[in-house]
């Protein structure tokens, strides 16, 4: 086990690597030029020049990239062209926000989604399993920015419930440590932030839940219906076993890894693809902040992020897969 | 066209002449902003959503309008502009005296003001440094930035020297009576050398000024919050605490006025202008905003400025790429110009948050003259034009345009380039439509690559010159780095537009900048369209707030009413 984490730890170079080759390639080879978009519309051209001399802009891609591979291997990301601040800055300070929304996002994205795939393969063909695929069909299909904008103007416009924008009130101290403000709110024991930050997130959570929840639905709903026809469930019920221990026991655990394995791809998604619920509910994340840094042609940035994201990506990957082994015995790695 | 010339000429030997024996002291009166404190008036603390976060909180290292939003109440310059106008008024500086040769300026500074978080006093010194590290390769910040505005508009300062702690003059190459006003610009803003020091590549996150209000906190992304600077030297503002909040999502920004979340908004989007007229909530606060979209005619005259400083006869003509043949002839200019329904386009597409345009530079700055209709909507005389230029059958041309690029003056470039395209099918032209991203769009155009281009300017400072002199002159018809899109040579014009530049008297530069308003309409090389309207929404107990032509925000006088 030991050697195999090891060994895909080992692959994680390699697929950064590539990674950062073909961000630094396609970045450069998009049209449009960094420093005009920095300096304005009508900067003199010695500006210009001065600005690409500064972040290395005239030399041939391929010295770039080993500028930015030195520094990178450093551990220097190099700074943003647009704010001047250090990338990994950037990075940091937008990283508590998302992880916060998107792990409750994917909290909320597995309770409903797998109680409602269970339901609806245990009662195949009933009323509630046509309900909870319709549902699905729903939550997939949503345009999230709508989806967005509608629950905020009911739940926040007309019944006042939740608040339109940002994390914390204006006025509600809150001493950051983590940068999550629920869990900061727990640690600091304030009970006004914790009300607060949560009512800030509950909104954007839901919203955001809404395509992995249907899709974890279906595909605990499919999974759940192909354990249902497997033998052992059918000697567990000879067995006289109750129907609730061998659906929630026994058939729910052996459905599990393909479950496991679409929540980690969607936590993956989830983290650099939130652009549009960041956008509408205000959340400073990481999302919009890479979007925007791709249309102001930041190079440091995007490249920098990808890294990053693509570390993330692989690490989570590989925990899923150790997951695995947890769920299924019988799976065993081989170093 | 020879008998307007000479007129010209004695005009502006009159002017000349009277510029000399008018006296050339211009004296600044000390006017403290109002610091009596009405019992109705508080001030507690004001959220305003803004539609982006700050790029950096350097005043002289910015150029994006978000940024300038906050720095403009950290920091002051010498001068700074009067409520609502961009006429000047003393600030850091109480007076200024201008040489006799005109090219140096001497000012007074304001004693006894004080930096943010007790750095000090300012000085000399301070506002000496606020400047080299801009222009002085041997200042020891000035490798820091890049400072894209100082070659832009302040590059006819030569030197800026201390006589003595509270006196300092700024030396000038050549005469220019711009730059009063472009001294009340935020990137002439005085910032701490004291801060500077201390931190180093970091000021940007820790700006220190002896404005208003002083820096608290940056979230990224989420707010910046400003507190009330209690030792200001025009007494302490109403507003306790001034907190920006990023809302990106113009939709949800509205819905945060409503549910009383933030107290003001930026840009609401015209289709929200009716909810917020209609709210008793809140107000709408409009004024024409201080740009112009216009339409560019490429009639092939352009140079390469060989030594760099911007002057036409020093330079060497080349061809330009997007020189269209039919554009050369005045009357062609002027049936585009005439066939072009600019009524229905601010009507349909700005939905009527614009006003059409009639010259080159919106109303409110000196200069702008009233006389001008420029050229109605009337597809008949374009005709017939056409025809007297011997093109009864039209042409086919390529427009460019914005795409998806939405600025203040072309809030929908792609519907205004088909309603163009559709005005000029309508008198026999067939326009083709071309875009790209925004960054090569801009080079293209500054190279001359288009034969007819949609484009536009926001001023930077308020003043006339930073119109007509960066989008009409013949100066900027400079190959490579244009910005008279037109491509059009104009002798008399440019000498109009020097001359104002040599006189620092007001009526003086008005009646010139008036001539050459006429001059460019006449020409006909830029179809003008419109200037589009500032809104801003606030909640109703919100007072005070005077938008500013050039779309910076001050908050000092800002109250709320209880």
């Amino acid at each position: 086990m030991k050697e195999y984490i090891l060994k895909r730890l080992g692959l994680l170079v390699i697929v950064l690597i590539g990674v950062s080759i073909i961000t630094f390639s396609l970045v450069r080879l998009a049209p449009g030029d960094p420093a005009v978009h920095l300096a304005g519309e009508h900067a003199s051209p010695q500006v210009l020049e001065n600005i690409r001399e500064k972040y290395h802009l005239n030399d041939p891609i391929y010295v770039q990239y080993f500028y930015w591979l030195r520094m990178a291997l450093q551990g220097d990301l190099g700074r943003s062209i647009e704010s001047r601040d250090l990338v990994i800055n950037e990075i940091m300070e937008r990283l508590p926000m998302t992880l916060e929304l998107t792990l409750f996002a994917i909290v909320i994205a597995s309770i409903i989604g797998i109680l409602a795939g269970v339901i609806s393969a245990v009662k195949q063909y009933s009323i509630a399993d046509y309900g909870v695929m319709i549902g699905a069909l729903f939550g997939v299909s949503m345009p999230v920015f709508w989806l967005g904008l509608m629950l905020i103007y009911i739940f926040s416009l007309q019944l006042g419930l939740t608040p339109v924008a940002g994390r914390l009130t204006t006025g509600i101290v809150l001493e950051r440590i983590t940068g999550m403000y629920v869990l900061d709110s727990i640690l600091t024991l304030n009970w006004p932030a914790f009300v607060d930050s949560l009512k800030h997130l509950i909104l954007p959570g839901f919203a955001l839940a809404t395509i992995p929840m249907a899709t974890v639905a279906r595909m605990t709903r499919s999974s759940m219906l192909e354990v249902l026809r497997q033998d052992f469930i059918r000697t567990e019920r000879a067995k006289g076993l109750s129907e609730r221990s061998v659906i929630y026991k026994h058939a729910v655990k052996n459905a599990l890894i393909p479950i496991v394995t679409v929540i980690g791809m969607e936590l993956g998604m989830l983290m650099g693809g939130a652009v549009l619920t960041e956008t509408i509910f205000t959340l400073p994340g990481l999302g919009k902040y890479i979007a925007d840094a791709i249309l102001a042609y930041d190079y440091p940035v995007v490249q920098g992020f990808t890294l990053f994201f693509a570390t993330l990506f692989v690490v989570v990957n590989l925990i899923t897969d150790i997951i695995y082994v947890y769920i299924d015995p019988r799976i065993k790695y081989e170093g | 066209m020879k008998r307007e010339s000479k007129i010209l000429g004695l005009m502006i030997a009159v002017i000349m002449l009277s510029s000399i024996f008018g006296g050339c002291a211009d004296q600044g009166t000390t006017t403290p902003p109002s610091t009596t404190d009405a019992t109705s008036k508080y001030g507690g603390t004001l959220v305003f959503g803004s539609s982006g976060d700050a790029a950096r909180l350097d005043p002289a290292d910015v150029t994006d309008g978000e940024s300038i939003q906050r720095m403009d109440n950290i920091h002051e310059g010498l001068v700074m502009y009067e409520e609502g106008t961009t006429s000047i008024k003393p600030a850091l500086a109480t007076e200024w005296t201008v040489s006799e040769d005109k090219k140096t300026i001497t000012f007074k500074l304001r004693k006894g003001v004080k930096f943010h978080k007790n750095f000090g006093e300012m000085t000399a010194d301070d506002v000496v440094f606020s400047f080299a590290r801009q222009y002085d390769p041997n200042n020891w910040y000035h490798s820091k930035g890049e400072w894209a505005y100082w070659g832009y508009m302040f590059s006819d300062i030569e030197s800026v020297e201390k006589i003595d702690d509270y006196t300092v003059a700024i030396h000038m190459s050549k005469p220019n009576s711009s730059m009063m006003t472009s001294l009340a610009m935020f990137t002439a803003a005085i910032v701490s050398e004291k801060a500077a020091k201390q931190y180093g590549d970091d000021y940007f996150k820790n700006p220190v000024g002896t404005g208003p209000f002083e820096f608290v906190e940056w979230v990224k992304d989420d707010h910046i919050t400003l507190k009330a600077f209690p030792d200001y030297w025009g007494g302490k503002a109403y507003l306790d605490q001034l907190i920006f909040k990023v809302i990106p999502d113009p939709s949800a920004r509205l819905m945060a006025l409503q549910a009383g979340e933030i107290d003001g908004m930026e840009y609401p989007d015209p289709a929200q202008l009716e909810i917020i007229k209609n709210d008793p909530k809140l107000q709408l606060v409009s004024q024409a905003g201080m740009n112009i979209g216009y339409i560019a005619l490429n009639c092939g005259e352009g140079y390469v400025d060989k030594n760099g400083n911007y002057q036409w006869d020093d330079g060497e003509e080349v061809a330009v790429p997007g020189a269209f043949e039919p554009f050369k002839d005045i009357r062609v200019r002027q049936a585009i110009a005439y066939a072009i329904n600019k009524e229905a386009i601010v009507k349909n597409l700005y939905k009527g948050a614009a006003s059409v345009a009639t010259q080159g530079m919106p109303p409110g700055l000196l200069g702008y003259n009233d006389q001008l209709t420029g050229y109605p909507y009337d597809p008949e005389k374009a005709k017939q034009l056409l025809k007297d230029a011997g093109y009864e059958d039209g042409f086919k041309v390529t427009l460019w345009h914005m795409g998806s690029t939405s600025r203040p003056y072309f809030p929908e470039p792609t519907g205004i380039a088909e309603a163009i395209q559709s005005d000029l099918a309508k008198v026999g032209i067939q326009v083709e439509l071309f875009t790209e991203d925004w960054g090569t769009y801009l080079q293209d155009a500054e190279a001359g690559k288009a034969q007819m281009i949609m484009l536009g300017w926001s001023g930077d400072n308020g003043d006339p010159d930073n119109f007509l002199n960066v989008l009409y002159s013949d100066h900027v018809c400079t190959v490579g780095s244009a910005g008279n899109y037109g491509f059009k040579k104009n002798p008399p014009l440019q000498k109009v537009l020097n001359n104002a530049l040599l006189t620092y008297d007001q009526t003086q530069r008005d009646t010139l900048y008036r001539l050459a308003n006429k001059m460019i309409v006449d020409e006909g090389t830029h179809v003008f369209v419109a200037h589009a309207d500032q809104n801003l929404a606030f909640k109703s107990n919100v007072k005070g707030f005077v938008i500013h032509p050039t779309d910076r925000k001050f908050f000092y006088p800002v109250y709320k009413e209880k």
